[in-house]
């Protein structure tokens, strides 16, 4: 684990050694491709035009989670109780994973304006599917013998999912949260994109415009660091909850 | 008494039980006993209505049920204990599904746990304690059950030499302490010679009663008895015609 860790973390200088090396040697404008302790700098420095951006892409992936677990949770319960409603519903839920959620974005733009409420769709819209998926695989993963048992003990469906399907599924949930909160932040930076005011995508392509690439990188560091933020967030909020594994 | 008359099943050519009839009397055990594959699995499903049966009776008090589903509880090889319950929990569970827990049944439950040597372990997690333990917490579980039917399906058979040994005595109790009618399948033909009252020995598919002994000799027995040890091997040797039967 350690060592993992050590060769992951020499491996990340070399790189960065080699860009800075680069860009040096052969004094490649900063308009091309800055310099990584440029970007780093930038990205320290200029905090202050960061952060409310950073904090507004944050929001509205939080609010896609969120929007995305009240409706797949009691979409993943409803296939599940009713296998006919999951063979009705699940070919339109493959083919919405087939249509590109860049060329959804400037729809929900129109739709839904350029505030915050398209971009929290279409993070939630990114969110939604591995959550149902795996939340459905956790159910459908219950052991039979113990659906006996509770039979035996006169169980219903919502008791049976209440002590049972639900705390077995917890795991499978956890992982599609996971996938879930690593991509939402494509969804809520494409939305800002194709038409915002505010957030880091909006950040990003202003500062593009401008050419000032050092601040879309800067955009981008913070944005990967929001997502391993997330990460870990969901892997403690994991922890704490699954404590029998 | 628990009384099956009749039983059919069929799964497509396979023909499992033609017309299989078994009783047990009110606070009986009885064990039965047969090669692999002979339908014992089916037949329990059948009791527990998991699979349908084609035709025949069961009867619990002179009532005809459909199958036993609140009637008996079942206790299996696997403890089937919720990883992420504790084992108190986890024993309170068919009280829990069913009309709440109350004071009393918890009381009930910390007496169990003294009485089969779980005290003090009542708030650690199944993955936390030995699979013996487990298993004797299922049985408090089966105990919280409040049927006077049990059904056993190899109870114990994934648990170590000493441990069962251990855990017959246990298996004895909800017998004579807490007057239980019992029904155990068991592959372990020493374990069926131990416990029960009737041990039954069956045939392959379709699954008849080949031979049933009465034992009358006093609870606890042991193995080394002139008498068990005969008809242990006359059992085996019956079980092993059948495996030969079904070869040829």
């Amino acid at each position: 684990m350690m060592r993992s860790r050590w060769v992951s973390l020499a491996l990340i200088l070399v790189i960065l050694i080699v860009w800075e090396g680069y860009c040096r040697l052969f004094q490649v404008p900063d308009y091309i491709l800055p310099t990584p302790s440029a970007i780093l700098e930038i990205s320290v420095t200029r905090t202050s035009l960061l952060l409310p951006h950073a904090a507004v892409t944050a929001l509205e992936i939080l609010l896609g989670i969120l929007l995305s677990l009240m409706v797949s949770i009691p979409l993943a319960v409803m296939m599940f109780s009713h296998p006919s409603i999951e063979e009705a519903v699940s070919p339109f839920l493959v083919a919405s994973q087939s249509i590109p959620v860049f060329a959804l974005a400037p729809l929900l733009v129109i739709w839904l304006g350029y505030g915050i409420a398209s971009k929290v769709l279409m993070a939630a819209i990114i969110i939604f599917f591995p959550i149902t998926v795996s939340l459905l695989e956790g159910f459908k993963n219950c052991g039979s013998e113990y659906v006996v048992l509770f039979r035996l003990m006169g169980a219903g469906f919502w008791t049976r999912m209440r002590l049972l399907y639900w705390p077995w599924a917890l795991p499978y949930f956890f992982a599609g949260l996971k996938v879930g909160v690593t991509v939402a932040t494509i969804g809520a930076v494409i939305g800002e994109w194709v038409g915002s005011q505010q957030g880091l995508g909006y950040l990003m392509i202003q500062s593009n415009a401008r050419l000032r690439v050092d601040m879309v990188f800067a955009a981008i560091l913070w944005l990967s660091l929001m997502g391993l933020g997330m990460w870990k967030l969901v892997n403690v909020l994991e922890r704490r909850v699954i404590r029998w594994k | 008494m628990l009384a099956v008359a009749e039983l059919y099943k069929r799964f497509a050519a396979l023909e499992v039980l033609s017309g299989f009839s078994l009783t047990v009397p009110r606070n009986g055990f009885t064990a039965l006993v047969g090669p692999s594959g002979c339908g014992k699995s089916t037949f329990f499903d059948l009791l527990t209505g998991v699979v349908a049966k084609d035709r025949g009776q069961i009867s619990w008090l002179g009532e005809e049920v459909d199958h036993l589903c609140g009637v008996a509880s079942y206790m299996q090889q696997k403890d089937l204990l919720l990883p992420w319950l504790s084992l108190m929990d986890n024993a309170l569970l068919p009280v829990r599904v069913g009309k709440g827990v109350r004071k009393g049944e918890e009381e009930k439950a910390r007496a169990l746990f003294r009485r089969l040597g779980l005290e003090g372990f009542e708030g650690y997690i199944p993955g936390k304690v030995s699979g013996g333990m487990r298993q004797r917490c299922a049985l408090v579980r089966t105990l919280m059950f409040e049927r006077e039917l049990v059904l056993l399906d190899e109870p114990l058979s994934a648990l170590d030499a000493i441990t069962r040994r251990s855990l017959h005595s246990v298996l004895l109790l909800l017998q004579t302490e807490f007057k239980k009618t019992l029904l155990m399948i068991t592959h372990d033909v020493e374990e069926a010679l131990l416990l029960a009252d009737e041990v039954v020995v069956l045939s392959q598919a379709p699954m008849k009663i080949r031979e049933r002994f009465r034992l009358t000799s006093a609870k606890p027995r042991k193995i080394t008895d002139p008498e068990l040890m005969g008809m242990k091997e006359h059992i085996l040797e019956e079980l092993q015609e059948e495996l030969n039967h079904d070869a040829v």
